[in-house]
């Protein structure tokens, strides 16, 4: 009992002794969107610059609305975001600044291969087609980046956007488990082309869903970074993140994500000014 | 249905081949469950303790108080974890969000009611008469709590085991307070929940097993610990 009692308490003793920073170096925290860590970018992209500048660049990967709040309280450094007009009302309330863009892809509606509703059609026709027709559509509903362009696309195409619609179903997840849930109901859903990549290379090549439409100007997809002000937060690493803003707009990183590539084609197309 | 099968060649394969990543999780999700369960153990044997021992009034609410607390969602206390650790939160200044400690307070917050439940529940159904004649024996105040905890030392045992269970398995707090970052904040269940977003079931179900390795091997230490005393 006795030694029970010690032992268990020598081994609180040992552990309440392990450091609560293990932070050796240079470190950035950044919060970003599920699509540029469930592609696997960033598992290929932050050893590259950890390499070129010695700052280890730690990440928690949410939706855009969950980054935006963890900038705006402080928890992070940096983000990697990509809802342009979120992005910028987060930057004129002065919780973050020097708002570079990065590089882009484009959303695009994908659905059951054997479809003849939309394929081809322009966006603004292709969601009237759905809405029409009840076709099941699934939604992230999670107040991501992808979550927000999508329902201004049906704000744009003139429709009220869906929300009890027995049609229209929302995951409240990934966009990976999304693109999933509409493969098992046969529905459309809209996706960044990245993941859908991820999701061809994950079937083996062979997807039940295919691209319906795509290549629309409305439907691109842009990804920036923005610096935490440090006038909102004290705290924040600025000088760390000058540097890594510095070498993801700089000309080797950008060759860097041009060269990633699933199944032979790229994912992200770097377009930093 | 094959990544199933996929799944028990490559949760070996992690194990055996010494993957990087896997190890760190291992070494995530050990250090910070034995963490928060030696804290749960240490603040919540003696409240229980008290809470099955002695009788006091509103004994029967405080007891209900604790059963409903066992029932806490931990992506709630994850939230309410956050609220204190952010920089913006009361406890901001000691940088704990995102670190394994964070990820213990919030862990410790879910394992506490257990053990004190359990505790309690262990001390209540020892035998009563056992009492009498350790007192009768001349036994102290001391050795009397000394030799009732003993007495119930399968069933704190059994708290324990049930409390470790439910911190190893969750991923509400470990998401939520630590993020998921690689190579540090990133637990088993953590990096099952990436590893099912990213569409890799397959490793999902490895990442799984492994975690049942641990429990596994953590069940047999104390199932000998229990055949000697």
């Amino acid at each position: 009992m006795k030694k029970a009692l010690s032992a268990l308490i020598g081994l609180a003793v040992i552990i309440c002794s392990m450091p609560i920073n293990t932070i050796a170096g240079d470190a950035l925290m950044m919060a970003t969107t599920t699509s540029t860590d469930n592609t696997g970018l960033l598992d290929y992209l932050m050893p590259e610059f950890q390499a070129a500048t010695g700052i280890e660049i730690k990440w928690t990967a949410t939706g855009t609305g969950k980054a935006l709040k963890l900038g705006e309280n402080c928890d992070v450094d940096i983000l990697i975001v990509h809802a342009p007009s979120a992005e910028k009302k987060f930057v004129n309330a002065g919780f973050g600044k020097d708002r570079r863009e990065i590089m882009y892809n484009d959303f695009v509606i994908i659905g059951p291969a054997a479809d003849i509703l939309i394929k081809g059609k322009p966006i603004t026709e292709a969601l009237k087609a759905i809405k029409a027709n009840q076709a099941l559509f699934v939604s992230r509903g999670d107040n991501s980046g992808t979550n927000k362009k999508e329902i201004s696309l049906w704000r744009a195409a003139g429709l009220p956007v869906p929300e009890k619609e027995k049609w229209y179903v929302q995951t409240g997840q990934g966009m990976l488990t999304t693109i999933n849930v509409a493969a098992e109901r046969n529905g459309y859903t809209m996706t960044d082309r990245g993941t859908y990549i991820k999701y061809e290379d994950n079937m083996g090549g062979k997807p039940p869903l295919k691209i319906l439409v795509e290549g629309d100007a409305v439907l691109l997809n842009q990804y920036s970074v923005i610096a935490i002000d440090t006038a909102h937060c004290p705290n924040a690493e600025y000088v760390l993140v000058k540097k890594f803003t510095a070498w993801i707009t700089g000309a080797e990183a950008q060759q860097l994500i041009k060269d990633f590539k699933l199944l032979g084609k790229p994912l992200f197309s770097p377009n930093a000014q | 249905m094959e990544f199933l099968s996929n799944g028990f060649v490559q949760a070996f394969h992690l194990l055996w081949s010494g993957n990087a990543e896997t190890y760190s999780a291992i070494w995530a999700t050990v250090m910070v469950s034995s963490y928060s369960i030696c804290c749960s153990l240490i603040a919540g044997i003696p409240l229980g303790f008290c809470l099955g021992y002695f009788n006091f009034r509103g004994k029967k609410s405080v007891r209900t108080v604790v059963d409903t607390l066992m029932a806490l969602p931990t992506v709630f206390i994850g939230l309410i974890v956050y609220a204190f650790l952010t920089r913006r939160g009361p406890l901001g200044d000691f940088s704990l969000l995102f670190t394994l400690p964070g990820i213990a307070i919030g862990q410790t917050i879910l394992a506490l009611p257990i053990v004190i439940g359990l505790s309690a529940t262990a001390i209540e159904s020892t035998d009563k008469k056992l009492r009498t004649a350790i007192i009768s024996m001349g036994a102290n105040r001391q050795q009397l709590f000394m030799s009732s905890l003993w007495e119930a030392r399968h069933g704190l045992l059994a708290g324990a085991i049930a409390a470790y269970g439910r911190v190893m398995t969750e991923v509400g707090i470990s998401m939520m307070v630590g993020g998921n970052i690689k190579w540090h904040t990133r637990t088993i269940t953590t990096a099952i929940a990436l590893e099912t977003n990213k569409g890799q079931f397959g490793m999902g179900v490895a990442l799984g097993l492994v975690l049942l390795t641990i429990a596994f091997c953590v069940n047999v230490s104390v199932s000998f610990l229990r055949r000697r005393y």
